[in-house]
């Protein structure tokens, strides 16, 4: 396929994603939506009043990163885990593979698709988080470097998730047990330097903790880590899972007999 | 030119199963081919890997002298496959269903619509293009697999069972289309279980029996081998006991009913004459199956391990 052919393929993946995802908005944009609105009147105005200021900020300032962040990572993992694995499950995946298209263009299109909607449900999330506080941005270009890395890495995990998947649990489980309590504990609600020393270094060897810490940097400019070690750090992950990613595809892991 | 060559192709599932033993298969250009065995036979892992949904363990396989190891992209680009399976999004669109697949091709949008309203009109989903893919029937189902297949205006088309679950008159106009198509230059390749559609539709035949070809040659060539057909005669009185007839192996199915084994070596003639001389009244006749049919049993019958051809 000639390079502009393969521009087309991948714009065609990329398209189709986003369809997927607006056509069943109510499943995909709403439901993040809410939670997180409903995380900014709970946790922000009733109990974080009470909690008073972290890390120099009122205790809704401080959190309002991080959710932004849990957003990006839960729906650019969840956009591709299940996309990807509905299209092994119902075999439309051999559309794709009949075509000449190079794994690296299949890839390139779910994994873009996948930071496509972690984005959007970012800025949805962003844009209401502005009813109940007010955010300045201090780093623009760290901000939007560390959100493009974070949605990268998580699609890409998303998506060796579904290569591995044989049923629909498979693609909950990583979510569930992994994601969740790693983004929790990730420093989403708290600054790590208030934890007892040993588990501040425990919650150090936790990735989310310094994509959190990056972006609250980016918007508050605060953090409790290495910002350009975080960024070093993220876009190593990222290489590592894309070239560990492409293999599977190209050896046909989980799609090919 | 050969649309398809195939040199001791392999397949060797990861349980062990060893569904291609080394096939050796050639298609040539324009041709109109079918692909039979029995279920199990390795038709369908013999497609998977012309069309890459399948790892072949060993040989080679080219499709218009572009090989499949050293040169995928273009190969793939001369092959459209419609398989057994649907294997659609069934919450898309059959209109978005054709364009993306033309996408996958690199055809950019405007020619892509333009190429999915050519063919879904010529396989009659024009006035469903906006509907779901899942509220279709199983008849348009399998028509929108042949207009996604053709949307990247391959050169060979290959389908695995296409009339399969679909009803009579939609058969035969699949069978016009496809014919049609043949004719304006593109080769075929199809498997089926209907073998009467194999018998009228396509000029070489290849039967596939355990993983190998037990039979690759024309049709005429190979009708040509029938030593015996099996017809059913309707008989205008009742009778208590079947005739005996020379030459002929004869059964009595029910009071009205005989079937007949003629011997290449006997002629019609001579059946009709020996009934009449014992005063059985032939009201009418038929095959009891078709003739590839009775060729394809005897064929795999044969090739069973074991068993001795009879």
């Amino acid at each position: 396929m000639s390079a502009y052919q393969q521009w087309v393929a991948f714009l065609t993946i990329v398209t189709k994603e986003i369809r997927r995802f607006t056509r069943i908005w109510p499943q995909t944009l709403l439901p993040p939506a809410i939670t997180m609105t409903l995380y900014f009147v709970i946790f922000g105005n009733l109990i974080g009043s009470r909690i008073g200021e972290m890390g120099g900020f009122n205790y809704m300032q401080y959190i309002v990163p991080g959710l932004i962040m849990m957003s990006v990572i839960q729906n650019s993992y969840g956009n591709v885990v299940s996309s990807f694995f509905s299209t092994k499950f119902q075999h439309s995946i051999e559309e794709m593979l009949v075509s000449p298209m190079p794994a690296h263009v299949i890839l390139n299109g779910f994994i873009v698709g996948g930071m496509v909607r972690g984005m959007l449900v970012g800025l949805i999330v962003s844009l209401l988080s502005l009813f109940f506080t007010h955010l300045s941005m201090q780093h623009l270009l760290i901000t939007i470097t560390v959100v493009i890395l974070t949605a990268a890495l998580f699609a890409l995990g998303g998506f060796i998730n579904a290569i591995f998947a044989n049923k629909f649990d498979d693609i909950s489980i990583v979510p569930t047990f992994i994601l969740t309590p790693l983004t929790y504990l990730g420093g989403v609600f708290y600054s790590i330097d208030l934890l007892p020393e040993f588990w501040r270094t425990v919650s150090l060897a936790n990735p989310i903790v310094y994509m959190v810490n990056a972006f609250r940097y980016g918007v508050l400019g605060v953090s409790d880590v290495n910002v350009y070690a975080s960024l070093g750090a993220i876009l190593m992950f990222v290489v590592a899972f894309y070239l560990l990613a492409l293999w599977l595809l190209q050896r046909g892991t989980g799609i090919r007999h | 030119m050969s649309a398809l060559t195939i040199r001791n192709l392999t397949k060797t599932y990861a349980n062990g199963v060893q569904a291609l033993k080394g096939i050796d298969l050639q298609v040539e250009k324009g041709d109109f081919f079918a692909l039979l065995g029995p279920n199990g036979a390795g038709k369908s892992t013999t497609i998977g890997v012309i069309s890459s949904l399948v790892n072949k363990t060993g040989g080679e396989v080219s499709i218009f002298g572009y090989s499949l190891d050293t040169e995928r992209a273009l190969a793939k680009q001369k092959i459209g496959v419609v398989p057994q399976e649907f294997n659609f999004n069934q919450f898309e669109k059959v209109f978005d269903i054709v364009v993306t697949q033309a996408g996958f091709y690199g055809i950019p949008a405007p020619l892509a619509r333009e190429r999915a309203e050519k063919y879904l009109r010529q396989l009659g989903l024009w006035e469903k293009r906006d509907k779901q893919s899942r509220t279709l029937s199983g008849g348009m189902k399998r028509r929108l697999m042949i207009a996604r297949a053709l949307v990247h205006e391959p050169e060979l088309l290959i389908l695995d069972e296409p009339t399969a679950g679909v009803d009579i008159e939609l058969r035969r106009s699949m069978w016009d289309f496809l014919t049609r198509i043949n004719g304006e230059g593109k080769t075929i390749i199809l498997t089926t279980h209907y073998l009467e559609e194999a018998e009228s539709l396509c000029r070489h035949i290849a039967i596939i029996d355990h993983g190998t070809i037990v039979e690759n040659t024309d049709m005429k060539s190979l009708l040509e081998k029938l030593q015996v057909e099996t017809f059913i005669l309707d008989l205008a009185r009742p009778v208590t006991e079947e005739p005996v007839l020379e030459g002929f192996e004869v059964w009595l199915k029910d009071s009205r009913t005989l079937e007949v084994a003629v011997p290449k070596s006997q002629s019609l003639n001579t059946l009709f004459v020996a009934l009449a001389d014992q005063h059985f009244e032939v009201m009418s006749m038929r095959n009891k199956a078709n003739r590839l049919e009775e060729l394809f049993v005897r064929l795999v019958e044969q090739n069973l391990p074991g068993e001795q051809a009879s």
